[in-house]
C-alpha cells in the first residue's frame, strides 16, 4: 500500500486507462495546455497529444454532446466539467440524450462515457460555484452516478466508470482533492483490474450505536465524526453510499436494522435532497427497527454566501453532525457522551 | 457561400415572388440523367408522400400515439439528400424523421411498426415517431429536442476523425434550430476541430407557427455558418436533382477536406407542424402557397418527367399502385405486429447490468420480499 492524494489517484488511473484502451480520450475546458483547473489531467497532453487530450471551447452543451455522439460510435470519452455547476449548461445533453439513447432506441446503442466533475462548497466561491446538484442526475434512470470518498475508491470507481458501457456521472469534490489515503501498490498500472462494483455501498467503519450515512466528502467527514465520537465511547457505524444511482439501499438498511438509529449527512440542501430518499428508504426498509426518527444534517437552504463565517455556518460540520447524533441517541434513551 | 436557387426571403409572406423565382431557377435539364434513376427518385418521393398520408390516417384512428410530424412537402429534399450519401455515412435528424429513416435504408415496415409502438418496430416500440434509429443503416436518430442532435452529430464526426475514417455525418434540422445554443456551439466545434459533418437546415419558413423572420435576426439561414467560417449553400428543396447535386458536392467536400459545411434546403410544409395542428396561424396566402402545385415537389417532378417523356400515364399508374401496395403492406405489418411484452420494461435502462438497478413497478414496495 502507498499513501497518495485523491487527486493523484484520479490522475494516475485516468492515465492508466488511456494507456490500456486507445478508445479512451479526455475532453474538457483547460484540461490540456492548462493541465486542468484542478490538475487532474496534469501531464496527459504531453504524453498522449492533442488527439486524445482535447481542449474544448467554453461550450458545455456542445462538447458534452460531442462526447455522447463519439461514444455512440464506440469511443469512450472522459469529459471533465470544471465544476458540477457548469453541468447545468449541458443538462439537456446529459438528461435528454446521454441518459435516454440506450432505452429510447430499444437498446441499439450504448453511450460509454464518463462525466467527471467536482462538487463542493467551503471554498468561498459564492452562490453559483458551490452547489451540490448531483441529485439532478441521481434522479434520472439511464445515468449511473458515482461519488467516491477516498483515493482508493476514486481509483477503482473511475476504472469501473470508464469500462462501463453506460453514461456515468462521476462526482468528485473540491474538498477531497488534497485528501490522502491508502491505495494498492499497483493502482496506476494499466493492467490493474481492480474495478469497483457500480451500485454497491460499503460499511466503511463498523459500529453499534448508530448508523451515519454519507457520500463523497461527507463520507470522509462521517469517518472523522465516528473517530471523534469513539473517544466519547459512542460507536458509530459509517456507510459510504459510493453509488447514488443505482442506490444500494440494502446496505444502509441492514446497518440501521443493527444499530436502530440513523443520521444522514449531506452537502446538498435538505428539502428533496439525497438524504430525503435515504430517510424514506430507511422508514420503509427498517421501520420496526428504528428507535428514533431519522435525522438529516444538510446545507442551510440559502444560496451559498461568500463571506467565510456565513459559508461555514451554512455547511454541515463535524460538530453539527456530532450534535445530531447525540440528540438522536438521547431520544433513543442511549447514553450521550 | 452560394445561393444556388431562388432565395426565399420572406417566402411564406411573399408568395408570388417565390413562385416566380422558383420557376426561373429550375434544376439543370435532364440531359445525362438515366430514366431509371429519375423514375426511382419519383417512386421514392411518392412513397414518402403515401407513407406519411397513411401515417396521418393511422394517427387520426389512434393507431399511432404521441406527437407525429410529417415530411409532406419535403420529399424532394429527403430523397435528394439521402441519395448523396454513401451507405456507411451517418445521419442524425430532428423529430420529422419518417422519410429520412426510410431513405437511409430502414425497412418501412419496421418504421411503421415503430410508429404503432409494436415489438417489430425498429426500436421495439421504445422510440415512436420522433425517435427512429437503426444501427445497421446508420440512421442514428430521430431526436425530439430541438438542437439536441447537433452536438451528437458533431461528436460522431469526431469519432470518425479520431479513427481516420472517411465517412461523413449529415445532421438535419429545422429552420428554428439555428437560434438555439447547441447550433452555435456545435458549428464552432465542428469547424475548430475540422470535422466531416454537413449541417442541413430544412427551411420551411415556419418553426411551428413562428416564421423565420420572427425568430431569426439573420433570416438568410445559409449565411449563418459564416460566423464560424463554414461555407453555406442554399438549394431549392422542391427540386430533387438540385438537392442531390448540391448535397453530393458538400458531402464529398466534407469527406475530402475534413471540414463542415452548411446546406439550407427550402420547401413548403404542406400541413400543420404536426398531424394535430390545423395551422390556424397561417394566412390565406400562406395556405395557398403550401397547397400550390408549384411548390409540391412531386407535382413538379412529375411534370418535368412527363415533359421529358420519362414518365408516362402507364408508368405513373404502375408506380402509384406499387407504392400503394407497399405502404399498405407496411401498415398491415404494423397492425399485426405484437404489442411489446410488459416483461421487457426493464430491459433497456442500462447496457451494463449492475447490482441494485430498480425493477420496481409503480405500486411495488421498495423492498420486495
Amino acid at each position: 500500500m502507498s499513501v497518495i492524494t485523491y487527486r493523484q489517484a484520479l490522475r494516475d488511473t485516468l492515465r492508466a486507462e488511456m494507456v490500456r484502451d486507445e478508445n479512451v480520450l479526455v475532453m474538457g475546458e483547460e484540461i490540456g495546455v492548462f493541465e486542468g483547473s484542478y490538475k487532474i489531467t496534469e501531464g496527459l497532453l504531453k504524453e498522449f497529444g492533442p488527439r486524445r487530450v482535447k481542449d474544448t471551447p467554453i461550450a458545455e452543451e456542445g462538447f458534452v454532446g460531442a462526447a455522447i455522439g463519439a461514444a455512440m460510435l464506440g469511443l469512450r470519452p472522459v469529459v471533465e466539467l470544471m465544476t458540477i455547476n457548469f453541468s447545468l449548461i449541458a443538462i439537456d445533453q446529459i438528461i435528454n440524450h446521454a441518459a435516454k439513447i440506450y432505452g429510447m432506441f430499444g437498446g441499439q446503442t450504448s453511450v460509454p462515457m464518463v462525466i467527471r466533475t467536482p462538487g463542493g462548497g467551503g471554498q468561498q466561491l459564492g452562490a453559483t460555484h458551490s452547489q451540490n446538484i448531483e441529485l439532478f442526475y441521481s434522479f434520472i434512470p439511464g445515468l449511473k452516478v458515482l461519488a467516491p470518498s477516498t483515493p482508493a475508491e476514486a481509483s477503482s470507481m473511475l476504472r469501473a466508470a470508464i469500462r462501463d458501457d453506460d453514461p456515468v456521472l462521476f462526482l468528485e469534490n473540491l474538498g477531497l482533492y488534497n485528501s490522502k489515503g491508502e491505495v494498492p501498490e499497483d493502482y496506476a498500472r494499466p493492467e490493474n483490474d481492480d474495478v469497483a462494483t457500480i451500485g454497491r455501498a460499503a460499511v466503511t467503519r463498523e459500529g453499534s450505536d448508530i448508523t451515519l450515512i454519507g457520500y463523497s466528502r461527507m463520507a470522509m467527514v462521517a469517518t472523522q465524526v465516528a473517530e471523534k465520537l469513539a473517544e466519547e465511547d459512542i460507536s458509530v457505524e459509517v456507510v459510504d453510499l459510493r453509488s447514488l444511482r443505482p442506490l444500494d439501499r440494502q446496505t444502509f438498511v441492514d446497518s440501521v436494522k443493527k444499530t436502530g438509529a440513523a443520521v444522514i449527512c449531506e452537502d446538498d440542501w435538505l428539502t428533496y435532497g439525497i438524504g430525503a430518499e435515504i430517510a424514506a428508504s430507511i422508514q420503509e426498509g427498517a421501520f420496526d427497527y428504528l428507535d428514533a426518527p431519522v435525522r438529516r444534517v444538510a446545507m442551510a437552504e440559502v444560496p451559498m454566501p461568500y463571506a467565510k463565517p456565513l459559508e461555514t455556518a451554512a455547511l454541515p460540520s463535524i460538530e453539527s453532525i456530532s450534535t445530531a447524533i447525540k440528540e438522536t441517541l438521547s431520544a433513543v434513551g442511549k447514553r450521550v457522551g | 457561400m452560394a445561393d444556388t436557387t431562388a432565395k426565399p426571403k420572406g417566402a411564406a409572406a411573399r408568395s408570388s415572388g417565390t413562385r416566380r423565382r422558383g420557376r426561373r431557377n429550375t434544376s439543370p435539364g435532364l440531359g445525362d440523367e438515366k430514366p431509371e434513376a429519375l423514375l426511382d427518385y419519383y417512386r421514392r418521393m411518392l412513397f414518402i408522400r403515401r407513407f406519411e398520408e397513411r401515417t396521418a390516417q393511422a394517427y387520426t384512428q389512434a393507431r399511432i400515439g404521441g406527437y407525429c410530424h410529417l415530411n409532406l412537402g419535403e420529399e424532394a429534399t429527403v430523397v435528394g439528400l439521402l441519395d448523396a450519401l454513401r451507405p456507411d455515412d451517418y445521419l442524425f435528424t430532428n423529430y420529422r424523421d419518417h422519410g429520412y429513416a426510410i431513405e437511409k435504408g430502414m425497412d418501412p415496415k419496421k418504421v411503421m411498426a415503430e410508429l404503432y409502438g409494436r415489438s417489430d418496430g425498429v426500436s421495439k416500440g421504445w422510440g415512436g415517431s420522433m425517435h427512429m434509429y437503426d444501427t445497421a443503416t446508420r440512421m442514428l436518430g430521430g431526436y425530439g429536442i430541438v438542437g439536441g442532435q447537433l452536438p451528437l452529430a458533431t461528436g460522431a464526426a469526431l469519432a470518425i476523425s479520431y479513427r481516420g475514417g472517411d465517412e461523413v455525418v449529415v445532421c438535419q434540422m429545422g429552420d428554428g434550430t439555428t437560434n438555439i445554443g447547441a447550433w452555435h456551439e456545435s458549428l464552432n466545434i465542428a469547424k475548430l476541430w475540422n470535422l466531416p459533418v454537413v449541417f442541413v437546415v430544412i427551411n420551411n419558413f415556419t418553426g411551428m407557427g413562428t416564421t423565420v423572420e420572427m425568430s431569426s435576426a439573420e433570416p438568410e439561414l445559409y449565411k449563418r455558418g459564416s460566423a464560424f467560417r463554414i461555407e453555406g449553400v442554399r438549394v431549392d428543396g422542391r427540386d430533387v436533382l438540385a438537392v442531390r447535386d448540391t448535397a453530393a458536392q458538400l458531402v464529398e467536400r466534407a469527406r475530402k477536406e475534413q471540414t463542415p459545411f452548411l446546406l439550407e434546403a427550402w420547401s413548403h410544409r404542406q400541413k400543420g407542424h404536426s398531424v394535430v395542428d390545423p395551422a390556424k396561424y397561417r394566412t390565406e396566402e400562406q395556405w395557398e402557397q403550401a397547397r400550390d402545385a408549384e411548390n409540391d415537389p412531386i407535382a413538379l417532378f412529375d411534370a418535368k418527367l412527363t415533359e421529358a417523356g420519362v414518365l408516362t400515364d402507364e408508368l405513373r399508374e404502375e408506380i402509384a399502385a406499387a407504392v400503394k401496395a407497399e405502404v399498405a403492406a407496411a401498415a398491415d405489418f404494423a397492425e399485426n405486429s405484437p404489442q411489446p411484452d410488459v416483461s421487457t420494461l426493464f430491459d433497456y435502462t442500462y447496457a451494463t447490468p449492475v447490482p441494485n438497478e430498480s425493477r420496481r413497478m409503480p405500486a411495488d414496495p421498495v423492498f420486495a420480499e
